[in-house]
């Protein structure tokens, strides 16, 4: 009889799905939600009223998602955020890209219309797994209201190991008010889901060895050392072994890029001293990076006396554009400092010559005569007045690059920017998510006109949530990469890439924002101290060089080394 | 060349759209593809022949491998393995011509499932290039409809050197 009674009172407690949403997120350690009201996600939202969860409302789910990925850039977290079925899903879809291919950790939860009225062209139903499976590194729809918990669970297990990227949660809304047991967290169990973070030890040894013996060796590093937060083991590596390091756009911090041992950027817009170090070197040493076709030029005479060795948490990226002599797979933490134990200090004096030349031949440079105001020269001018300590994020496009050349970066997750989907109108949103990450810290989107024209209704999010962020807009009136390509390769026919700009400083302060304009190039300093001084979100409309292209080049579909522009200034 | 990669993915709605929508999207070519449950209710297997230099293939695999839902892949390229196809094929069958017909099915070891005055339909299995010369020796009579199931293999000594993962 009493064993009865206890049977009864042992009964988990029950609660609704929405409930267990929420309890489930704060359990994974979300402390901020970013995301937009909808029908289906009501009780969910009712349930966050009376959390102890921050909530950011962007005005667009595609900012919304924005954020969330800056957030989780700059903090290395798991960023949420939630949208309603429908459009509110199908809004978020180019979020989810740009996270899938910058490998960054995001769970995203979406409304979904009631079970019974899946498939029937109900009022705001989409196939929302179907449309976003190609752009998720995982997603899921939950049909049975005792799996919500645990499938959030495993969404944020699989955004966060292995190479990260975003993953999906659909649920119904009946899932939402389910009255369901509370269960004790299960073991993750996904029998397909396998991580391999140990490198095989016979091949940290063989890359060892090549390192060791290389004369002329190259660390190509990306943004997988920073996602594994193994930038200090990869920094006490290249210093031990005395070799070069070259980041891309996405590992840019990797290493202090004021080390004499940096070679900053690589590839298309890549440092002259870079792209040379690559094609000489007899040993290129890939960490984290994966040959993108932005980084390598033409493939076939990429690093051409280079034995490759190729570390990667993801064994599809081994050996998928080019072929590696020595693969490692798993998280570059492990690797490298496992193969920091076998590295030995070698000299290199001759090779450390070379690029010295090289470093000292062909300096970053833009006319600084110039009358007109230089793009370079208000990122310098922001560089100088910041110490280089900022968070720097961006849009796409020249300003980008710019940003990428002109700032030189300290430590990993300073620099937040769209790399492999390239999408414009990510700045203004990082910007919100790194603030929302780095409270009282300084957040400055150096963005373009054209990117900041696609998302600028976020300035609302910034000044609703006094977000002291500082959008310096590099404005030259033309969508500035289009036109350079347009410019250099199609007979600077400029088709539709110029637009009718609003006056921005007008906007930012309709808004509630500050915003001042500069057009003057004996102003940009003074502009720049007010921009930093300002506590509210503030934006600053340079008015630059219209036709500054960005150098150097390599054209799409040339090798390496044969960069255009470096020969520029000296005509000038 | 041609591969027969083998897939143990979890009986799950959308698994099969992940493998197709990956094909698609990363321009590999699928051959055929066959899918079917095991004696495990929450596994499938899935059996895709795809052509592709040894690169492409090992992309394949490896991209395969990476679907949350796909718990092992195999190819079988270089192991001892057995293959099959099934195939129904109905074939125009004049009362003269079905004596020659009977001979050509019994040649090939297949069955006759359906006979009208007109046609006959013919059931075979084997290896592709069997059913391949079944079509062949059967166009002289005329071809009405015929469905492949697409090509199912397993590994002769149930393990294989290429497993993945």
């Amino acid at each position: 009889m009493s064993n009865k009674t206890s049977e009864t009172t042992a009964r988990p407690p029950r609660k609704p799905g929405s409930q267990i949403i929420v309890d489930t997120l704060i359990e994974q350690g979300a402390d901020v939600l970013f995301g937009y009201l909808g029908g289906v996600v009501l009780p969910l939202f009712d349930k966050l009223y009376d959390a102890p969860i921050r909530f950011i409302i962007p005005r667009h789910e595609q900012g919304g998602c924005h954020m969330a990925d800056a957030y989780a850039r700059a903090t290395g977290k798991v960023g949420v955020v939630i949208a309603t079925s429908g459009p509110g899903a199908t809004n978020l879809t180019t979020g989810l890209a740009n996270a899938m291919m910058d490998s960054v950790p995001i769970v995203a939860i979406t409304g979904q219309v009631r079970t019974e009225l899946i498939g029937n062209d109900a009022f705001q139903e989409a196939d929302t797994t179907g449309i976003t499976r190609p752009v998720t590194k995982h997603n899921e729809i939950v049909k049975d209201p005792s799996l919500l918990a645990q499938t959030i669970r495993e969404a944020f297990y699989i955004a966060s190991t292995g190479r990260p990227g975003p993953v999906l949660v659909d649920i119904p809304v009946d899932m939402q008010t389910a009255e369901i047991e509370v269960m004790a967290p299960a073991p993750i169990k996904l029998p397909g889901y396998r991580i391999r973070e140990q490198g095989h030890a016979r091949q940290i040894s063989a890359a060892a060895q090549a390192i060791n013996d290389a004369q002329r060796p190259v660390l190509y590093v990306g943004g997988g050392v920073i996602a594994a937060n193994a930038s200090q083991e990869l920094r006490t590596v290249a210093k031990k072994a005395n070799v070069p390091v070259t980041m891309t756009l996405m590992g840019l911090g990797c290493l202090d890029q004021n080390d004499p041992l940096s070679l900053d950027m690589l590839g298309m817009h890549g440092t002259a001293y870079a792209n040379y170090a690559v094609q000489e070197c007899d040993l290129l040493i890939a960490v984290g990076s994966r040959f993108d076709d932005r980084v390598t030029g033409k493939l076939k005479t990429f690093a051409p006396h280079a034995r490759i060795i190729h570390i990667d948490v993801d064994p599809a990226s081994i050996s998928k554009n080019v072929r590696v002599d020595i693969p490692v797979v798993g998280s570059a933490k492990y690797i490298l400092t496992e193969l920091e134990k076998e590295l030995v200090h070698r000299d290199r004096s001759e090779w450390f010559q070379r690029i010295n030349d090289w470093k000292k031949r062909h300096p970053l440079r833009y006319d600084t005569k110039a009358d007109t105001i230089k793009p370079q020269y208000i990122i310098e001018e922001i560089y100088r007045q910041t110490h280089g300590d900022a968070t720097i994020v961006t849009g796409v496009g020249q300003h980008q690059m710019w940003a990428a050349q002109f700032y030189k970066y300290k430590r990993p997750r300073q620099f937040i920017t769209s790399g492999g989907l390239g999408t414009m109108g990510f700045g203004l949103p990082a910007a919100i998510g790194a603030q929302i990450a780095r409270p009282g810290e300084l957040v400055i989107d150096i963005d373009g006109d054209s990117s900041f024209n696609m998302t600028m209704n976020e300035l609302c999010t910034a000044v609703q949530y006094e977000l002291p962020i500082k959008v310096c807009l590099i404005n030259n009136n033309f969508m500035g990469m289009v036109r350079q390509w347009q410019h250099l390769f199609y007979g600077q026919r400029y088709s539709c890439s110029s637009l009718q700009n609003p006056d921005f400083a007008k906007v930012a302060e309709a808004f509630g924002a500050v915003g001042f304009t500069v057009k003057d190039k004996a102003d940009v300093p003074g502009a720049v101290e007010k921009m930093l001084a300002e506590n509210r979100p503030c934006v600053v409309d340079f008015h630059v060089d219209p036709e500054e292209n960005v150098w150097p080049m390599v054209a799409a579909g040339k090798s390496l080394h044969e960069m255009d522009g470096l020969d520029i200034f000296e005509m000038a | 060349m041609k591969h027969i990669i083998s897939a143990l993915v979890l009986n799950k709605p959308g698994v099969l759209a992940h493998v197709a929508g990956m094909f698609a999207a990363r321009a590999f070519n699928i051959d055929s593809l066959a899918v079917g449950r095991t004696d495990d209710p929450s596994l499938s297997r899935m059996t895709i022949v795809v052509v592709g230099d040894d690169r492409v293939v090992e992309q394949v695999r490896k991209q395969l491998a990476k679907i949350v839902t796909i718990v092992k892949v195999q190819d079988f390229v270089g192991q001892d393995m057995v293959a099959r196809d099934l195939m129904l094929i109905t074939v125009s069958c004049p009362g003269e011509k079905r004596a020659e017909i009977q001979a050509l099915i019994e040649m090939f070891n297949a069955k006759v499932v359906d006979i009208s005055s007109k046609s006959v339909m013919v059931e075979v299995a084997g290896p592709e290039t069997k059913i391949e010369a079944f079509i062949d020796s059967c166009r002289p009579y005329g071809i009405k409809n015929v469905v492949r199931t697409g090509t199912v293999a397993m590994a002769r000594y149930g393990r294989t050197q290429a497993e993945n993962q």
